[in-house]
Order: C-alpha cells, then structure tokens, then sequence
C-alpha cells in the first residue's frame, strides 16, 4: 500500500508526458473524423461532438491516396527485402570468412557512418541522372539499397554465432552457399526481423530523397504527396490531417505488431531517429 | 588463380551485391560531394574554383542565418531530449517490469511516424490563427494569441517547441537498458552510508550513465543538425524572413530549386564537419573517461 501511494505521483508524472507526446496524433485522428466547420472552431474541440467519414470521402475521391500508398509500400518493401538478403550476406562474409581485401572493405564502410545523407544528395541526383534513373521506381529504390547499418547489425549478430556449427557443416558436405542459406539465415532470424522493422520504417518515412528524384505525382511515396496536399496560403487541413492519418496507421499496427523488435532493435542498432 | 577463386571466390560472392551499392551510392558520391563543393557547378557542369564556395557562405547572410538556426535549435532540442530521457528513464525503472514495459512502448509510440505527419499536426498546432490550439490553449491562461509561424521572432521557437515536447523514446528505452544493467553493490553501500534516493540518482546513476548519455548526446546533435521537414512543412520551407531557415533546408533550396549544386555541396560539406568535430569530442570524452 506504502508502495502504490509512493509510485502514483510517478505515474502520473509519466502518463501527463505520454498524453503530451501522444497529443499530436490523437489530434490528428480526432481532426480525421471531424466536421470541418469544427476544424477551424474557436475554441477547438478536444472532445469530438460529432463524427463524420467526410473527410476521408473527400480524401479518397480527390488525392491519389491509394496510389501513393501503394507506391509506399513497393518501394520500402522492395528495398527492406534486398536489404535483408544483402546484409546477410555481407555480414556473414565479415563475420566469419577470410579473404583479401575484407579489413580495407569493412574500413571504407566504417568511415562513411557519420557522412550525414544531404552529402551524397546532390551526387547521387548527378549518378541518376546519368544511369537515366530520375523520376523512376528504380531511382529511388537503388540508393535505399546502399546504406550501410544493416551490414553491421548482421555482422555484429553473426559473429556472435558458434563458429564449429559452420565446420561440422562443411564437413559434412554442405556447400558455401547451403552454410549460408541453411545454417547463418534461420540463425540470424531475430536480427533479421530487427533489420527488416528498422528498413521498412525508414523508406516507409523517407522524404528528401524521393522529394529530389520523383517528379510525377503518380510516382509519389506517401510522405511526398501529403506534403504537396499542403498549400501555402489556403490548405484544406481537414482532409490533410486524414491524410496524414491513413499514412500514419500502417506504422502504428507494425508497431503493435512488433513491438518488441523495435525495443530490441533500439537496443542493438541504437537510435536512429 | 583458379585456386584463389576457389578459396575466397565465396567471400566475393557473399559481400560484393552489398559492396558494389556501397560504392556506387554512398562511397563515390561522398567524394564526389567533396569535390563539387570546389566547383562552380550550375545546372550544366562547372569548373575548379578552389575554396570560392566557403568564401561565399562565410559572407552570405542568409547561410549564417541558417547556420544560427541550426545550432541554436540543436543546442536547445539535444539539451531537452537527452534530459527528458534520463529523467523518464530514471522515474521508469524502479517500477515493476510490466509499468517498464508498458512505458516505452507509450514513449516510442509517437516516434514510428514520420517527420512529416507530425510536423503537419504541429503546423495546425502553431497556426497563426487565433482557433490555433496552442494560441486556444495559453488563451486559457491570459496569454497571446500569438503570430507563431506567422511571425519571424516566434516561428523558430514553435519549430523548436514541437520537437521539445515529445518524449525521446529511443533515449528512454537506451538509459533504460543502462540503467538495469548497473551495479546493485553500489547503490548498497550508499544505502549504508545514508544517502536518499536523489543523492543516489544524482551520485551514482547520473555519472555511470555517462557513455549512454555520450553517445545520445552525438546520435541526437546530428540528427538536430538535419533538421529539416519540420521546418519545410511548418513554416513552408524557411519561414518569414527566413526565420526558421536550417543548412538542409538551405541545401534543398539551393540545389533543387536554383540549380547552384557547388554552393549547395558545400554547405553539405559543412555539415559534415560538424558532424565530424561532435564525433571526435566524444570520442576524446570517453577516453578521458577511461583515464581517471
């Protein structure tokens, strides 16, 4: 009892700075389902008095939404998927094997993790423009394919892994390719759920870069064109806010769904945003 | 030669999908960034012009604007996150593993979505407009209504006001795990001596967190130092007189929109720098640390 009355000051400390950092997306669903005369009323409604679907009519009539969301999906899930068919490989190679040229490689690797993105920006808008690659699905799934965390959470896991499972492997007759695809993937299966939360909701969120290299509209993820919903002297907030969030529901569901990856993976990968 | 395929041909197969991206998309183009930084290069080509470029931002108003903005948002931003962090953090552990729980979830929550919803929530926010919700809000108590985004003295701080109030969840669930992993004898033999639960917070668990709160300290400084679609979505890319204008925010303007892809380069390489120089004063603090 002592306990319980000495802990609820704590709580309530913590859950009024859950509801502040939560407040932004309550309000963006409650503004989803409210009219819009009561969008811009004063005093603004924290409570809603009325519900209505209007908005997401208005949104799912007006914008391509759909597309966008799609769109999204293709191009964080193409990319997440390479992402863990690549690094698992690399971080197998770096991990375990033995082959000129491994500490130059991983040296170059390392000396580019605090390059901030905006420097590659404008060469990589040069490279795709030469491959022919702007304003394409491939233009903005390539470079996503070149970040380099991925490799050192799979490295950092798989060395981690019993060196004497890949010899008796070997010995009896699997090949390189079967050590690989039979022993290092099922092994390496929490990190790879870790890369693979971790990918999809960075390219799920991505901005700048699909910003720079899509031009048509058709073409959009769904952050992109949200921001173009936005006017800059009359915006329809209504239907921007539902908007926002449609795009914000599938995150919060792989949230739930995953919850303890993201913990886990903040815990081995660090914070990355 | 055949025999070397053999031995390693593997190892080449396994790194070098992985490898080749890296090259092409991250390794080349940091150089070429460097050298586009020395150029004059427009929409077509451009030419070696030496340090040109970095004469140019030193005496450019609008990028010392910028440059201004960028520290003072990460200074003031860093200082809240990794505060508020370890104080949740710290308030969170002696509950019971299901409250542990429970709370990073709720403190990580908001972070799964992207800058941009969230900046589009706190636009509406910080509107101009007296039915804003925080010009409603300080209503209440006697105060305002304010300009915010409308005004080039208050447009900043509301950038900087909606990154403050959200909770740091990656920061609370990294202290959390340090915290957990501390040693008990310590706290023990404070327990003996007689010290209170603050004294052993502020004299045991604040310095033993130190390389957690190192590290967050550089995480959260570079991620401030790219703030960007907050500013682009709040304040339409700058702000009235440039109000709310970051380095990123000027390097997408410049690049995308004038074309002056060298000036743009070397605002980047900028950024690189302090990136770096955060880098190397940690890195400096944990060997110190190491020393005494």
């Amino acid at each position: 009892m002592s306990s319980i009355s000495r802990r609820l000051p704590v709580h309530v400390v913590l859950l009024l700075a859950g509801v502040v950092s939560l407040f932004p997306l309550y309000w963006l669903f409650l503004t989803s389902v409210s009219p819009t005369q009561y969008v811009v009323r004063v005093p603004p409604e924290v409570v809603p008095r009325e519900l209505t679907v209007a908005n997401y009519q208005r949104l799912f009539e007006t914008t391509p939404i759909v597309r966008w969301l799609v769109n999204t999906v293709v191009i964080a899930g193409v990319i997440t998927a390479f992402h863990l068919l690549f690094d698992s490989m690399a971080g197998y190679a770096f991990a375990k094997r033995r082959f000129p040229g491994k500490d130059v490689m991983f040296w170059l690797i390392v000396s580019t993790l605090t390059v901030p993105a905006q420097v590659t920006l404008i060469p990589v808008f040069f490279i795709l423009r030469t491959l022919g690659l702007l304003d394409t699905y491939p233009g903005v799934i390539l470079p996503g394919l070149a970040d380099v965390f991925g490799i050192f959470l799979m490295k950092q896991y798989i060395q981690t892994l019993p060196t004497d499972l890949l010899h008796a492997a070997r010995v009896d007759g699997a090949s390189e390719w079967q050590v690989y695809r039979r022993i290092i993937l099922p092994l390496s299966r929490p990190a790879l759920a870790v890369l693979a939360i971790f990918t999809f909701q960075r390219y799920w969120n991505a901005f700048i870069f699909p910003l720079v290299i899509l031009r048509d509209p058709a073409k959009y993820p769904v952050q992109v064109g949200l921001a173009t919903l936005q006017g800059e002297f009359n915006t329809d907030y209504g239907m921007l806010m539902t908007g926002a969030a449609v795009a914000a529901l599938p995150m919060i569901a792989v949230f739930f769904a995953f919850q303890r990856q993201f913990i886990e993976g903040i815990r081995i990968g660090g914070v990355k945003g | 030669m055949t025999a070397a395929l053999r031995r390693y041909g593997w190892s080449y197969v396994f790194v070098l999908p992985t490898f080749a991206l890296f090259v092409v998309f991250t390794l080349l183009p940091v150089v070429q960034g460097l050298a586009l930084s020395l150029q004059n290069a427009r929409v077509t080509g451009g030419e070696f012009i030496g340090i040109a470029n970095f004469v140019t931002l030193a005496e450019d108003p609008v990028f010392r604007q910028a440059l201004g903005n960028t520290i003072l948002y990460t200074t003031v931003v860093v200082a809240a996150q990794v505060t508020l962090a370890l104080v949740v953090a710290s308030l969170i552990q002696p509950l019971g593993a299901r409250s542990r729980v429970f709370y990073r979830a709720l403190f990580y929550l908001p972070l799964v979505n992207s800058a941009i919803l969230v900046a589009i929530v706190w636009r509406w926010i910080f509107n101009a407009n007296p039915f804003g919700l925080a010009n409603t809000a300080l209503g209440t108590i006697g105060l305002g209504p304010f300009l915010w985004i409308g005004s080039s003295d208050q447009a900043l701080i509301a950038v900087i006001l909606s990154a403050v109030l959200t909770i740091p969840g990656g920061g609370v669930v990294l202290y959390s795990a340090a915290i957990g992993s501390l040693p008990r004898e310590l706290y023990e033999a404070a327990e003996v001596e007689g010290a209170g639960p603050f004294a052993k917070w502020w004299h045991i668990t604040v310095p033993l967190l130190k390389p957690t709160t190192l590290y967050l300290l550089v995480v959260y400084t570079i991620l401030a130092f790219q703030v960007f679609e907050r500013v682009y979505i709040m304040t339409n890319g700058g702000g009235p007189n440039n109000a709310t204008i970051t380095i990123v925010q000027l390097i997408y303007s410049t690049a995308f929109q004038f074309g002056r892809y060298g000036l743009a380069s070397a605002m980047a390489v900028v950024l690189f720098v302090m990136a770096i120089a955060v880098a190397v004063v940690q890195f400096r603090a944990l060997r110190s640390d190491v020393e005494y």
